[in-house]
């Protein structure tokens, strides 16, 4: 009887959370909206159990809240001198005292479990297939390619505030922050002028370290942050399971421009991520083509 | 001869209980605990205001994306010396405050153990923040990197930053005399018969509190002073250039200021301890387990300090043991909460304003230990970790944390300092508004911080607009409430009519409500003699 019941309420639970997730657009999965209240569940395997994890606890809490408030509400309306009440003269109970030691032991070993196996698995950036180092600067990102699948790509950039969003945050613009929009999306301080590219389905390692003062690499979607320190390098794994534009910020403050060092991250298919790679190459080899036959040139005229 | 005439002018006092006369001679050479208490309070509510105006200002500049009022470095001025002013000008000197003036009355002193180092304690805390405030009209402001101070950021910009650890040096030795002047009157000066066991609950955790702040106050001058060498006398500790370490800072702040943390609210359980059986008119629930709770709590706070920084990279085996180290601290934290609660059950209670305050401060302290214990989990803190969700969290604990239970003291004792009744009507409107406001401020800040809004940010993408906005009404209501609660204190104070009886509240027991109302410039010179009943914890069977 209850096995019928438990397995009625599992399939519920599947078709509202299916529906729930079949009306939401795609961007509800990766950047923030208007009057979101729940941390994302996000794009990598991890970030989703880091979101089971949040979901644990949040409830467990809940539940607590319910019987301690329950409790102190019902003795509000119940034992006041107003309605007559008389008090007690009681003012212990080792049996109650040891309940309440223990259980709340218990329900920590409980939570305490997942969270030690996630956090160990979060812990293990070995085996990846590529790797970026992320350099935080006051106040913009550089991002360098150094392996990919054993080979060193050699490509790396500067990431900077998008110049539409750095228009309008100037104090006293007058511009609007709702203004600035890619597509449907407002992007405003969420957007950069050279994003991060990455490929889906690799599992990519990030080293990260700064140049000047501590920063904070966050993407929420990935399900972590990672401060970037100068003088140590720090490193941390994610392996995305869907292309898209995935955005954040520095969380580390960082000085004047903190708020105004956004990430973002371009999730594309492996095979579109290559060719783009490889344009990078090509644009690279060209440039500095140029540079060795303008270098002669110049030195003869100096 | 100058002895005799000493000796005859003290023991004038003592009969006649006269206060010193003259303005100056009362106030600044004041050596009585009670004037002193006062001094820390009013000066402490001086710092709130101050405090709060800042935090007005950054709530402002939050109210809709865009910048619209200040400059991000001004913002970050704002929001640095705010967290300072608060911590150390307001929470602490405020606790100190009502130390001074309800521990020599609780325990059945004549006075505090060193009244001449408590006038100086006292008179430390003006010139701190004096400086400290000084530096807002310096050339390059004030600090700008967060009141952590974290290093290499910390370092950079203007000489504000001497001053700004001069007065951390000033204020925390001022902490210091502080604590050692509660720890010599406790353990030296009770009346016969009082017991460490038979003591009232406040009294018990500013006991541990002083440990907690003569252990840690050294390592936060420490630490600031190693960042004033680093800056000003070429020294490495922090300079990762020069082969030292930014992370070692962050340890050594951590280390002072997680015990900091709890040196701000182990007063404050103290208080709800006094407040909670008094209009339930019930004995606490589990005295005993209350005085050994905060000691447990006092000890793990020692051992948790790099939970504030799960995301600096440290070892997996050390993320492992803060974490469990942090979860424990649950434990004696929830016994505390339903001791509270078990004091209610089968009471008879009333809701006049300082219990409205105590429980006000239960339920949403509990709120913020519960994101506490949320933020224990290190994979989740990876996310939650220096956003806003941090930021509801904090206020959670020291706003309707430490700063209620500040309140409900100052209603529930004011009619023993001042000798009248403050308007239990306002006091419950201060209370309401308050109550309201503090949630409309500061729970929308839980959503803000999961949907990826990080801490210490000037402006916001728009998708943060809304909340920020409700927040924003919050706050202005929650400052404009606390003049409610000017307005009440200066009432009772200088034009109340109403008398205060000795014992103000029907259920309060102690030796506090044994003295007249207001309180005599100087109690107990003669041990007071303790009968059956006086107590509110003289049977130490439980």
């Amino acid at each position: 009887m209850i096995s019928v019941w438990i397995a009625r309420l599992r399939r519920a639970y599947v078709t509202t959370s299916l529906a729930a997730l079949s009306l939401a657009p795609m961007t509800a999965l990766a950047n923030p909206e208007p009057w979101q209240l729940n941390l994302t569940k996000g794009v990598t395997p991890t970030s989703e159990r880091v979101h089971t994890m949040h979901m644990i606890s949040l409830w467990v809490c809940v539940a607590i809240g319910v019987v301690v408030f329950g409790a102190m509400i019902y003795a509000m309306l119940r034992f006041r001198k107003s309605k007559g009440a008389v008090p007690a003269t009681w003012n212990h109970s080792t049996k109650l005292e040891v309940i309440w030691t223990v259980t709340p032991i218990i329900i920590l070993i409980v939570m305490a479990w997942p969270a030690t196996r996630l956090l160990v698995d979060m812990a293990h950036t070995d085996g990846s297939d590529m790797t970026v180092k992320i350099t935080g600067y006051q106040w913009k990102w550089r991002y360098e390619y150094v392996d990919y699948y054993e080979q060193n790509p050699g490509i790396g950039f500067m990431s900077t505030l998008h110049v539409d969003s750095n228009r309008v945050r100037q104090v006293g613009s007058g511009l609007d922050p709702k203004s600035v929009k890619v597509g449907d999306e407002s992007t405003y301080l969420l957007d950069v002028d050279n994003p991060l590219v990455l490929p889906v389905g690799v599992k990519v390692r990030f080293v990260i370290t700064a140049d000047d003062v501590i920063h904070s690499w966050w993407v929420p979607v990935l399900g972590w942050k990672q401060d970037a320190i100068p003088g140590m390098v720090t490193s941390a794994w994610a392996s995305i399971t869907r292309p898209g534009t995935y955005r954040g910020q520095c969380a580390e403050l960082c000085g004047k421009d903190h708020g105004f060092m956004p990430i973002v991250v371009k999730a594309l298919p492996k095979d579109e991520f290559e060719r783009w790679l490889a344009e990078q190459q090509a644009a690279k080899a060209a440039a500095a083509g140029t540079a060795q036959t303008a270098a002669p040139a110049s030195q003869t005229q100096g | 001869m100058a002895h005799a005439a000493t000796h005859d002018h003290v023991a004038h006092d003592d009969h006649h209980d006269h206060k010193p006369q003259g303005f100056i001679a009362r106030w600044c050479f004041s050596t009585n605990h009670k004037d002193i208490g006062t001094l820390y309070l009013i000066f402490s509510l001086l710092m709130f205001f101050i405090g709060g105006a800042m935090a007005m200002i950054i709530r402002a500049e939050l109210f809709q994306p865009g910048m619209q009022l200040v400059e991000p470095d001004f913002f970050n001025e704002m929001t640095s010396v705010h967290a300072l002013v608060m911590i150390f000008g307001a929470v602490m000197p405020a606790f100190v405050g009502l130390g001074n003036w309800m521990i020599p009355l609780m325990v059945g002193a004549p006075d505090m153990a060193l009244p001449r180092m408590n006038n100086w304690s006292f008179w430390l805390l003006p010139v701190a923040f004096g400086l400290l405030l000084s530096t807002l009209f310096m050339p390059g402001g004030g600090p700008q990197g967060g009141w952590t101070l974290y290093p290499p950021l910390s370092l950079q910009g203007g000489n504000g930053i001497a001053f700004s650890i001069l007065a951390i040096h000033v204020a925390g030795i001022s902490s210091i005399m502080g604590a050692i002047n509660i720890i010599a009157t406790i353990l030296n000066m009770r009346a016969p018969g009082m017991d460490l066991l038979k003591m009232p609950v406040f009294v018990w955790t500013w006991l541990i509190t002083a440990f907690l702040l003569i252990a840690v106050m050294p390592v936060l001058a420490g630490a600031v002073t190693m960042l004033l060498t680093d800056k000003y006398f070429g020294t490495s500790f922090f300079n990762a250039a020069g082969g030292g370490d930014p992370v070692m800072f962050q340890h050594i702040f951590w280390f002072f200021g997680h015990p900091e943390v709890y040196i701000m609210i182990l007063p404050a359980f103290g208080i709800v301890s006094e407040i909670i059986p008094t209009f339930a008119r019930k004995p606490l629930f589990g005295y005993q387990a209350m005085v050994y709770a905060t000691a447990s709590i006092a000890f793990l706070s020692f051992i948790v300090w790099a939970h504030h920084m799960f995301t600096v990279g440290m070892p997996l085996g050390g993320e492992l043991f803060f974490m469990y180290a942090t979860m424990l601290i649950a434990i004696p934290t929830g016994v505390k909460v339903f001791n509270w609660v078990s004091t209610m059950w089968e009471g008879s209670m009333t809701f006049e304003t300082p219990m409205l305050f105590a429980i006000g401060f239960v339920i949403l302290f509990t709120i913020g230990g519960f994101s506490g214990v949320m933020l224990a989990i290190v994979p989740a803190d990876f996310q939650y970790h220096d956003t806003y969700f941090v930021v509801a969290h904090f206020h959670y604990v020291l706003v309707t944390g430490a700063v209620f239970s500040i309140m409900a003291a100052t209603y529930y004792w004011l009619p023993k300092w001042t000798g009248h009744m403050y308007s239990e009507r306002w006091g419950k409107i201060h209370f309401w508004s308050s109550v309201i406001s503090v949630n409309v401020l500061f729970f929308p800040q839980h959503f803000l911080g999961l949907a990826g809004m990080p801490r210490r940010i000037p402006d916001y993408n728009v998708a943060f607009a809304d909340f920020n906005m409700i927040s924003s009404i919050g706050g202005f209501w929650f400052g404009l409430s606390q003049l409610i609660f000017l307005g009440v204190v200066v009432h009772c104070a200088f034009f109340s009519k109403v008398k205060a009886p000795a014992r103000v509240w029907e259920g309060a027991k102690g030796l506090e409500w044994e003295v007249p109302s207001p309180a005599p410039h100087h109690t107990f010179s003669v041990p007071p003699v303790l009968k059956p009943g006086m107590l509110a914890h003289d049977d130490v069977s439980h």
